[in-house]
């Protein structure tokens, strides 16, 4: 492997950029694309899918093999809202591998006896997300029914392209969140990306099942290829 | 210690900035119940010093033996492992999985 190449690897992932290493492995010959220039290579939809993934694997084009090293950041979550439905979340999104932070500006919600052991910030989103740097590997789910707390969330996240957005509330709750983010800028094939009513369609009752249900849809947003997702009823 | 693959590329940039030949071997096909999985890294120096690991442990021995041949002359190579009677391998994975691994040099 090419020093510069090895550098650049190492940059990518302290950055939480998605890069692929391609190997030909009986040549050695290397080559390096960076996530942003994916969709334009000739292999983007092997790289595509590995990434998607995040697993390294050998492919097999035109009698060549090359091995395509992938650093895909690890997938983050992030709630708006310390409420009890992200209280049954943190533990499950701990076991699935996905990391998680929880925001919400009122103290009262935003307790470490009411949070144990996750990454709890009692401030306004819009004073903490842009050190957190949304990304295509982050996935925000928007809990407080507050628009005050969840529309600045909202409005970053779908800047950053986040590869999954939820937003607890009923249709109507959320045609008036539609009605504001357009008055925001932003087209309607943007906003249908907004999973809402939050999470998959399994009858949840309780705010454990409701968590269940959204880190199923999560990971569905995060495995699945978007032309093979189900529209949503 | 170093947890993840990841750290260990980043261990093998500094090995090099520090003025070591340094090799990389990277897990590029597994076959039934193999110990590490694709993807997975082993960093080796010109002394023999090694950082992480692309199998259990069975294998470690003969891939720091290989990478000095590849740091030697900067060709990389495939090897095998698991097959213990096809091959030139006298090693095998007792888990009874096979491995392919990848050896490269640092440049």
């Amino acid at each position: 492997m090419r020093l510069d190449l090895l550098k650049i690897l190492n940059e990518e992932r302290a950055a939480r950029r998605a890069t692929v290493l391609i190997t030909n492995t009986q040549s050695g010959e290397q080559r390096l694309v960076k996530g942003a220039d994916i969709a334009g290579d000739a292999l983007a939809e092997h790289l595509d899918a590995a990434l998607r993934m995040g697993k390294s694997r050998s492919i097999e084009v035109d009698g060549q093999t090359y091995f395509l090293t992938v650093q895909a950041p690890p997938a983050r979550i992030i709630c708006i809202g310390a409420v009890h439905i992200s209280q049954a979340l943190a533990p499950m999104a701990r076991l699935a591998d996905f990391d998680l932070t929880i925001i919400d500006p009122r103290t009262a919600f935003a307790t470490p006896e009411r949070f144990p052991d996750v990454r709890l910030l009692a401030q306004w989103p819009q004073e903490v997300l842009p050190d957190l740097r949304l990304d295509r590997y982050t996935a925000v789910c928007l809990l407080t029914h507050d628009p005050k707390i969840d529309d600045p969330a909202l409005i970053a996240a779908l800047r950053a392209e986040c590869f999954y957005i939820g937003a607890l509330g009923s249709r109507k709750t959320h045609a008036r969140r539609v009605e504001r983010m357009m008055a925001e800028g932003f087209a309607e094939a943007d906003l249908k990306r907004i999973h809402a009513p939050i999470g998959l369609d399994i009858g949840s009752v309780s705010p454990a099942e409701i968590a269940v249900s959204v880190i199923g849809e999560i990971i569905a947003a995060l495995r699945k290829k978007p032309l093979r997702a189900e529209p949503k009823a | 210690m170093l947890a993840s693959d990841d750290d260990i590329l980043s261990r093998a940039e500094a090995w090099k900035g520090a003025g070591k030949g340094v090799a990389i071997a990277t897990v590029i096909e597994t076959w039934g119940s193999a110990p590490r999985p694709v993807g997975s890294h082993l960093i080796i120096d010109e002394d023999g010093n090694f950082l992480g690991s692309v199998s259990g442990g069975c294998v470690e021995g003969a891939v720091v033996a290989e990478a000095a041949d590849v740091i030697a002359d900067g060709k990389p190579r495939t090897i095998e492992f698991g097959v213990a009677d096809e091959t030139a391998w006298r090693v095998g994975l007792s888990c009874g999985g096979r491995i392919r691994v990848f050896v490269e040099r640092v440049d």
